[in-house]
């Protein structure tokens, strides 16, 4: 298929950069002239995604590197977000709603519930001790008509 | 873009107006200050004022339910007020609403919390 376009970007496992993740994939994904609602749900899980990177990846240490990529194909949208972390130990188990493996850090348990919710399709690889890769796709409703 | 809170008394409840944005990062800082001033004023209520808050994600709702858990432990009740869809939302699939008091705005939360404004 037809890539539309391509962006990456890498930074380091530091929370102030959740912020800057997931404004520069909404202005990224914008170009598809998305609804707000929609724009919202992105920016939501590049927060989740990269929030899980850099407490359970890799345990609130500043040293890690998160890279992020995303791509436009017609009214798709993908995003990656993989970090070289710890990895997760049971994928089911992280996805139930609720679960958390980090109760005294007052985690609700939400966030790979909200990713699924919000996103069409949600692809989780981990490897122990080698990090985790989230593969996440979306189709925006309000460019539907125009490829149809 | 960051997180600003102001922090104020009624009665007997902290009134906590929240602008900008609640993530993992923002989160901690949240924490403090209200764990802080729960037990500093010796409030027996919250009121949560979500209006000016852009944006949250599931570390927002880690924080409101950890509030929750502190005030509710004292015997007292934390309501929210001005919540905008897309938070509602995440309420809704947490099931957080189920537990929590969400009302219109400042007044009537207070009034549901019999604290005369």
């Amino acid at each position: 298929m037809n890539v539309n376009n391509y962006m990456s970007l890498q930074f380091i496992s530091k929370s102030e950069n959740e912020a800057f993740a997931r404004i520069t994939v909404a202005a990224f994904v914008s170009q598809l002239d998305p609804k707000m609602n929609e724009l919202t749900d992105i920016k939501t899980v590049v927060s989740e995604a990269v929030t899980n990177s850099i407490i359970h990846g890799y345990e609130n240490k500043p040293d890690g590197m998160i890279s992020i990529s995303a791509k436009i194909e017609e009214d798709t949208v993908y995003i990656t977000v993989e970090d070289e972390g710890l990895g997760i130990k049971d994928i089911e188990e992280a996805k139930q709603p609720l679960y958390t493996s980090k109760p005294e850090l007052e985690r609700s348990g939400m966030g790979f519930t909200i990713m699924e919710n919000f996103m069409d399709k949600v692809e989780v690889k981990s490897i122990l001790g080698k990090g985790t890769k989230l593969t996440m796709m979306k189709r925006i409703e309000s460019k539907k008509a125009l490829y149809n | 873009m960051s997180l600003q809170l102001q922090i104020s008394n009624q009665g007997e409840a902290l009134i906590v107006r929240l602008q900008g944005e609640l993530d993992h990062h923002t989160s901690e800082l949240l924490k403090t200050k209200m764990e802080n001033a729960i037990e500093q004023e010796g409030s027996n209520h919250i009121v949560l004022v979500l209006q000016d808050l852009s944006f949250m994600d599931s570390s927002g709702l880690g924080v409101i339910l950890g509030r929750y858990k502190q005030i509710t432990n004292k015997g007292g009740k934390m309501v929210v007020c001005n919540v905008s869809p897309s938070i509602y939302r995440l309420f809704e699939m947490s099931g957080l609403f189920k537990i929590l008091t969400i009302e219109e705005d400042v007044e009537q939360a207070l009034s549901s919390l019999g604290v005369v404004s």
